[in-house]
């Protein structure tokens, strides 16, 4: 099951570069004044069984921005989201190369933890999730519950916190011990937001977070994504470009399992530099 | 309108509506012929047991043949024990079993306990009343609750776990994600979320199982014996509404006949309030853990 190849230690001088610039993990990083890399990725594929869903990515996705990614159906992005909080390997049967980074610790190595990673690197499913068993607060609770933190009053101010942030507060407040299955799609969504904004992650990845949700949410959703950013870093997976046009800072392009271009979201969405960007982004296929 | 192509011809019509009403009806048919029988048993019971049935049934021992009066206390607390005692050690490992199949298990492993557990579902309850004598009455020297307890137990296992397994699976995938995904381990996981989503259908799985060994008696005769008095402790052989029927029911006497009645509608009784019970406990208990 554990498919995770050795990864391939940083070069000393990158290493050196990203841990002067990186600020130490678990802080969070406050400011991002020069350009602070969340992912540093080299030469990252994946295989699913013979299947090669991704081939030689390479990226360095910015901290404190959103980057979307973008591409037809099956081109790999969502594959290239989970495989960034090892979520790919509850998918038996999958294989890696190359080495990823998030703020210059290796994901994959031998004595790495993927629950280590996944409560620095939180994720929201394209389908709202959250568990049926659980009131609201329940919900946005149970990962530092299950995390062991036992201390009512951070649990207190942890939960208006990540509803406050996931702009849900107001709208539960005064209902916090109803089932989380009785909100409405938009505010399932939010809600699973702030449940993982409640393990204080430092970066959050959204797959596809709009796509089963009305343009009411949907706008709610992406002004929530603006405001993350000042706190989080976020890696968004979309397939509306019009949304990740809106919400992003950064574009990255894939197609076939290739990562095609990455740059600035306005760049990618205006001046291309590779045609088969231009076509997709244009909408003439994809 | 009429000329529509789409409409049916009238005779098409009435062929229709029969062959439709003929098809409900054997259904229907079918439908009765499931549920009489477990009208015809509550009503039999009723019929035969209710008279038997007084505050004495349940509060006296069994008095000897031609003394009137008597009921199965014994017997009854005695089932009542022996389910407790079998769910006890049943209920835990055939549900931690179920898990590992669902949760944790390589293909090729949990093929060989499936097929070992409905190997297990198969035994007939008399060989699990042989085996738990050998190994529980035999060494020991006497028959106890503790090896009827076992044998029911053990008969549990298996159910409860292909059971759970399956209600674990029907745990979407969704929710085990969304759990990882907050950098919670494996196991909490499971048993918070997966478990707990699943619980309901879990606790069904597990009635079912007690209400298929609390009618058991087979697996009692060497094990448990039956008692017609109090046991005084769990080491004794212990009465059990079962066997004080089956005791009862080849007897020659009439009154005896009666008790055996009012016995298996106690049985009944029992078995559906465990249902009622355990459903009603299981429905909503939300708080974490």
């Amino acid at each position: 099951m554990a498919t995770t190849s050795p990864a391939v230690a940083p070069k000393p001088a990158d290493a050196a570069r990203v841990a002067t610039s990186a600020p130490p993990a678990g802080l969070g990083g406050q400011q991002a004044e020069s350009e602070v890399v969340a992912f540093d990725i080299k030469n990252f594929s994946l295989w699913y069984g013979p299947r090669q869903a991704l081939q030689d990515v390479t990226i360095k996705l910015p901290a404190h921005k959103v980057t979307a990614i973008i591409g037809p159906s099956g081109c790999g992005k969502s594959t290239f989201l989970r495989a960034l909080n090892r979520m790919h390997e509850l998918t038996p049967g999958t294989r890696l190369e190359g080495s990823l980074h998030h703020f210059g610790q290796s994901l994959y190595g031998p004595n790495i933890q993927a629950q280590a990673i996944r409560r620095r690197i939180g994720m929201v499913f394209q389908k709202s999730n959250p568990f049926p068993t659980m009131s609201i607060a329940e919900n946005v609770l149970v990962g530092l519950r299950l995390n062991g933190v036992r201390d009512r009053a951070v649990l207190q101010s942890r939960l208006e916190e990540s509803l406050r942030m996931a702009a849900l507060w107001d709208e539960v407040k005064d209902t916090l011990n109803r089932p989380g299955t009785s909100l409405s799609g938009g505010q399932q969504q939010r809600l699973c937001i702030a449940r993982s904004l409640a393990v204080q992650p430092e970066t959050l990845l959204m797959d596809e977070p709009c796509s089963a949700l009305d343009p009411i949410a949907t706008a709610k959703i992406e002004d929530l994504i603006q405001t993350l950013r000042s706190k989080y870093t976020v890696v968004i997976v979309t397939h509306n470009m019009q949304q990740a046009a809106r919400c992003s800072d950064r574009t990255a392009f894939f197609y076939l399992g290739k990562l095609i271009e990455f740059g600035e979201t306005r760049k990618i969405f205006t001046t291309p530099s590779r045609p088969r960007s231009e076509a997709y982004v244009s909408g003439r296929f994809g | 309108m009429e000329e529509s192509p789409y409409l049916p011809t009238a005779a098409n019509a009435r062929w229709r509506d029969f062959t439709s009403a003929a098809v409900t009806g054997v259904l229907v048919v079918c439908a009765l012929f499931v549920i009489a029988p477990l009208f015809l048993v509550i009503y039999f019971l009723l019929k035969q047991g209710a008279s038997a049935l007084d505050w004495n049934f349940f509060t006296q021992l069994p008095r000897p043949t031609g003394v009137v009066g008597g009921g199965m206390a014994n017997a009854i607390w005695g089932t009542i024990t022996l389910l407790v005692l079998a769910a006890a050690f049943g209920v835990p490992l055939g549900v931690l079993g179920g898990i590992y199949l669902a949760e944790y298990g390589s293909d090729r492993v949990n093929g060989w306990l499936r097929f070992s557990a409905d190997v297990l579902n198969g035994v007939p309850s008399i060989v699990w009343g042989m085996v738990v004598y050998l190994v529980l009455v035999v060494p020991f020297k006497t028959f106890s609750a503790y090896a009827g307890a076992a044998a029911l137990g053990l008969m549990m296992i298996p159910l409860v776990m292909r059971t759970t397994e399956e209600v674990l699976i029907l745990v979407p995938q969704s929710y085990r994600e969304a759990a990882l995904a907050l950098g919670v381990a494996r196991w909490k996981m499971i048993m918070v979320i997966v478990v707990r989503t699943a619980l309901k259908g879990i606790a069904t799985g597990v009635i079912v199982a007690m209400a298929r060994i609390a009618g058991e008696t087979a697996p009692l005769l060497f094990t448990a014996l039956g008692n017609n008095f109090w046991a005084h402790s769990l080491k004794e052989p212990i009465a059990a509404l079962p066997l004080q029927i089956f005791a009862y029911a080849i007897s020659p006497y009439d009154d005896w006949h009666r008790q055996a009645w009012a016995g298996a509608l106690v049985l009944m009784a029992l078995i559906l309030a465990l249902n009622i019970l355990v459903r009603v406990f299981s429905r909503d208990r939300r708080h974490i853990s």
